[in-house]
């Protein structure tokens, strides 16, 4: 846990105050994200967390301890430290530098070994083809892992990570963000992590601190940024197409209606033919016994067809699960040019349906211009 | 950093370039009677080749010793004001033909090797500390913050991070300055120092090539001996991970 009590720094032979009496805390198994334009105080502020920078008035605890009563080379080899320019010391090899720490802790050579074997596994990179390769041998992508790898050596619960994947191109850096979520499920660090892109921020952080001039404008969780930004400036930051940004966060779970109107596979056609001429339907999903999805009938193809429904259902290919977000399911649509996307979870059992109308409505910014809850549209069109 | 060159028609010509040059070489040199000298004269040779060794050994060390410390004081954060005057006043300082640099020094040690090593410890000095100047202060501040946010304490710092990455630059300051000093070691001779000058400024006194060159060509020897020896222990220390263009 990382506690920072009204805490200011004021550069020598300037008046001007580059962090300004930030009171923030960062719960243990968090990733903070610390965000705000250049200049705006992000990087000091994280830089004072290790001592790099000196702390003019206020208080820093890491895990209930001052960090000013601490000794800063032991305070620094405690924390994970990484960098946008990564930093890999270019006369090492990738071995040695994931060994810096370790060693500079006296680690013995089995355990260290061990170790960086066991990184090396982490990052997704062959252990026997890296460790002896030199930073120079290395593409941005695969630095940057060892990078974080090096910052990871001794398992260190406090992390501080400046844009660490700021360097690299657009792709590689969405495939390394999401390895590092998946560590960080499992490994539960204390992350405070600096970057200027909100769309890293919304993917990444638990919580959000906005920073301007050196003042901490807005602390919450991205979902509070997005939906309750609590002026012009954060709206202004999160940018115009925040209600966008918002399809990253939610999940097809959030927006998806259940208990979707369907009939059993094994169901007479012609009595379904009169249920969906009833209810003006066009088409009608189709499940089995196990509530498995089968596919789809149309009303065409059940007109003047007397056996049952699964003779004339049709597969259904394009489905969705619970799990992906909103916008994967979007662009599915917009690529298929569909209206409707039914929602499976992995056994292939029916759960819901998606629609661009319900999409609109739980994106859409209709409920929380004042702080009010964002709501639902039921299958029945009903507002919760 | 290793350079293979490629047996090329370029190579096997310079080779033969090098073969052919010999030969005029040899033929020239018998032809001014250096190598009848040699014959006769083996051990006075040799004797004052392995004292200009010795000149030259003893004042490129303690060049060392003095001008990488130096070097590193000057990078450290308290110095950087300093810095640039004092690099400038060294290189004033070097414009000082080294005839001279020996002959104050004789005003004020009299005569002797002593004498001569002081003369070469400062001649030498100069591409020592501006190197290990450039090279330190030429490492990438990014390594520098990374290793301090990990907790490398300064002696650490300088030791793991900032030495093995200037180290190049510093071998060919100190390379350069050994070099010269090989053939400024002669000088060493006027203030009776002794030395392969002994053959070279007799031989010119009593207009003896053959004299002269006993002392000139292993002096050659020797500078070409040095430069290839630090070539080779910049392969021995500098990390195989830093890269540098060799033409």
């Amino acid at each position: 846990m990382i506690r920072l009590e009204r805490v200011t720094k004021i550069y020598a032979g300037s008046s001007v105050q580059a962090v300004d009496n930030v009171e923030l805390e960062i719960s243990e198994g968090e990733i903070c994200i610390l965000i705000g334009s250049s200049g705006c105080g992000k990087t000091t502020l994280m830089r004072m967390m290790n001592r790099l920078i000196s702390i003019t008035s206020g208080i820093i605890r890491i895990n209930g301890q001052n960090v000013m009563d601490m000794d800063p080379i032991e305070l620094r080899r405690g924390i994970g430290y990484a960098i946008q320019q990564i930093g890999l010391f270019p006369h090492l090899t990738v071995y040695d530098n994931i060994a810096t720490v370790p060693r500079l802790l006296k680690w013995d050579k089995q355990k260290i070994d061990d170790r960086v074997d066991a990184l090396l596994d982490l990052m997704q990179l062959e252990p026997d083809t890296f460790r002896h390769r030199y930073p120079r041998e290395l593409s941005g992508g695969q630095a940057q892992r060892i990078g974080v790898a090096r910052a990871m050596a001794t398992d260190p619960p406090v992390m501080l990570m400046d844009e660490p994947f700021g360097a690299i191109d657009p792709i590689n850096r969405e495939v390394l963000q999401d390895e590092f979520l998946k560590i960080q499920a499992k490994l539960k660090k204390t992350i405070a992590f600096v970057t200027h892109d909100i769309h890293e921020a919304v993917k990444m952080g638990d919580k959000i601190a906005l920073l301007d001039a050196g003042r901490l404008i807005q602390f919450g969780t991205p979902e509070d940024l997005l939906v309750r930004p609590k002026n012009e400036f954060v709206k202004d930051f999160v940018g115009a197409d925040r209600a966008l940004k918002r399809l990253d966060l939610l999940r097809v779970r959030d927006a998806m209606m259940t208990n979707p109107v369907h009939c059993h596979n094994g169901d007479p056609g012609a009595k379904i033919l009169e249920r969906m001429i009833e209810n003006d339907l066009n088409f009608l999903l189709v499940v089995d016994d196990q509530h498995c999805l089968k596919g789809y009938v149309k009303l065409e193809n059940l007109r003047g067809h007397h056996g049952p429904v699964e003779d004339v259902t049709r597969p259904m290919t394009l489905t969705v699960t619970p799990d992906q977000n909103l916008k994967e399911a979007l662009s599915k649509m917009l690529t298929y040019d569909i209206g409707i996307v039914v929602v499976t979870d992995e056994t292939g059992q029916l759960v819901g349906f998606l629609n661009t109308a319900t999409m609109v409505s739980v994106v859409g910014e209709t409920y929380d211009e004042h702080g009010g809850r964002w709501g639902k549209i039921t299958a029945d069109g009903r507002i919760l | 950093m290793k350079e293979s060159l490629p047996k090329s028609t370029g190579g096997r010509f310079w080779i033969m370039f090098g073969v052919l040059l010999a030969f005029a070489a040899g033929a020239f040199f018998e032809h001014l009677g250096f190598f009848e000298f040699a014959k006769n004269n083996p051990d006075e040779i040799w004797i004052l080749f392995l004292e200009h060794i010795e000149l030259v050994l003893i004042s490129s060390f303690i060049s060392i010793c003095i001008g990488v410390p130096t070097g590193i004081i000057l990078t450290r954060g308290f110095m950087r004001k300093y810095r640039e005057t004092i690099l400038n006043l060294l290189g004033i300082c070097q414009t000082v033909p080294s005839l001279a640099v020996i002959a104050i020094a004789m005003t004020y040690i009299g005569i002797g090797k002593k004498t001569a090593i002081f003369a070469l410890v400062v001649y030498g000095l100069l591409p020592i500390i501006r190197n290990s100047v450039a090279g330190l202060a030429g490492v990438d501040p990014v390594i520098l913050d990374a290793g301090r946010g990990m907790g490398m304490n300064p002696a650490q710092l300088l030791f793991r991070a900032e030495l093995p990455n200037a180290m190049y630059i510093i071998l060919t300051g100190i390379r350069t300055s050994t070099v010269i000093n090989v053939g400024t070691a002669a000088m060493s001779f006027l203030v009776g120092g002794g030395g392969l000058g002994d053959l070279i400024f007799s031989g010119i006194a009593m207009v003896d090539p053959g004299y002269m060159l006993a002392g000139a060509v292993p002096t050659a020897v020797l500078a070409i001996a040095m430069n290839w020896f630090f070539g080779k222990v910049e392969q021995w220390v500098v990390s195989p991970g830093l890269v540098f263009d060799t033409q």
